[in-house]
């Protein structure tokens, strides 16, 4: 399992071992602010490295920033 | 006044604490969840519960400046918007901080115990909060502050008060300050040494003999409760596997079917994706309270990534989507409903096969 998510030290908190931090707390894999194929993009990176997460073996609890 | 002539007592009397207070944005009256990523401020004097604050701490301390801050803007970047909101307070040379009360507020108790952090280590002053046990602020600062324990929500506010400028007296008078269960404030995980009457092997038997005999007992040291998972091993072979997408955000089909509750979810929901290829605004929405929906209710993708996880599935890159997504509120939700919660839809997921899973929090 892989944690996507804003407060990286909450996710920490409850015992995630894989974590990627998310954009923001009203969109965690989106930006408004960007036009929609930048976004769209951006969502595609976070979601490929929560793929990367998922598939990499980690021995502690992980941050998987970019 | 003749100063000669007062006593040390006097003197303490006569030095109003100095406290600076840290609100939030709704707390500090600027606004709801629209306004959660402002900026820190500061406004002279109180604001908010600083008035009933100041009401109960009468002469022993003054609130000279209260700092607000979005609880967006601090979760967000929590050692970034610290350090902005330490360089405020400093600045009216505080005595003490109090902090919320955050009630089970988790971004607002997060940020209430990073800046008890950041006050603690730079400026060596007490700071007072406020929180309900299960707010995760609690388990990642308790040693920074003193966290007084509260009910769950902002109605436990007049219980609250009191309670925090109890122990702000305390400070205020230079009194000796007591250990949680006296002062009311949940345990820090400080260790503190002490002479007891009694010595511990006849303290360790008479607990045992209580034990033996089926009578209640007091243990002196509750065994911690590390919140740890085993390790998974990773995923191989993501070319076939299934992928399953779960969700605290509450992303739910348009109309809340199942009216998941916008905070303190009593349930939550197993929603087909069966021929769905993308969230959009007429097909879901978001049930959650605690953050600002129009963003969500705009793109659900945005919370739930149903649309690049079909695109990673066309390419070949992931073996499948699973064809149903979960999904809950996670605001003010109970720790005991999110364990069962999870431990039910993890014993489906494994159950259909599924390898992976992808949860999303907002």
């Amino acid at each position: 399992m892989v944690h996507v998510a804003t407060v990286v030290p909450i996710s920490e908190t409850v015992g995630a071992n894989k974590i990627v931090p998310a954009v923001a707390i009203p969109y965690p894999l989106g930006n408004p602010d960007m036009p929609p194929d930048e976004e769209q993009r951006l969502r595609r990176r976070l979601v490929e490295k929560s793929i990367e997460a998922l598939t990499t073996a980690v021995e502690e609890q992980t941050v998987f920033d970019s | 006044m003749n100063r000669a002539q007062s006593t040390s007592a006097d003197q303490r009397s006569l030095k109003k604490l100095r406290v600076v207070h840290y609100l939030n944005q709704f707390f500090g009256q600027v606004g709801g969840e629209e306004k959660a990523g402002m900026g820190p401020e500061v406004r002279e004097g109180v604001v908010g519960p600083g008035m009933a604050f100041a009401k109960q701490l009468g002469e022993a301390a003054e609130i000279v400046a209260t700092v607000i801050c979005g609880d967006n803007y601090f979760g967000e970047q929590v050692d970034e918007a610290g350090a902005e909101v330490l360089k405020l307070i400093q600045k009216y040379k505080p005595d003490l901080v109090i902090a919320g009360p955050a009630f089970n507020a988790g971004r607002y108790g997060v940020a209430c115990g990073a800046v008890a952090q950041r006050v603690t280590e730079a400026l060596d002053l007490p700071v007072i909060t406020g929180m309900y046990p299960e707010n995760p602020g609690v388990e990642i600062y308790r040693r920074f502050a003193y966290v007084i324990e509260t009910g769950n929500s902002a109605a436990a506010m007049r219980t609250a008060v009191p309670a925090m400028a109890a122990l702000v007296k305390k400070f205020a008078a230079g009194a000796a300050i007591g250990g949680p269960e006296e002062e009311g404030y949940i345990p820090r995980g400080i260790r503190k040494n002490f002479f007891h009457q009694e010595r511990g092997a006849r303290r360790a038997v008479g607990i045992l003999t209580k034990k033996l005999k089926g009578e209640e007992f007091v243990t002196e040291y509750p065994m911690p409760n590390f919140d740890r998972v085993d390790i998974a091993e990773p995923l191989s072979k993501v070319e076939d596997a299934t992928i399953a997408l779960v969700t605290s955000g509450g992303i739910v089909p348009r109309g809340n079917p199942d009216r998941i509750e916008s905070s303190s979810a009593s349930k939550y929901g197993r929603y087909s994706l069966k021929g769905v290829e993308d969230l959009t605004a007429e097909t879901h929405e978001t049930a959650h309270g605690g953050y600002d929906p129009v963003y969500a209710n705009d793109d659900p993708d945005r919370v739930l990534p149903v649309d690049v996880l079909r695109e990673l599935e066309k390419e070949g890159a992931i073996g499948r989507l699973h064809p149903y997504y979960y999904s809950t509120v996670g605001n003010g939700t109970s720790v005991a409903n999110a364990k069962k919660y999870a431990s039910e839809i993890a014993a489906e997921l494994v159950n259909e096969g599924v390898q992976a899973v992808i949860l999303t929090s907002t």
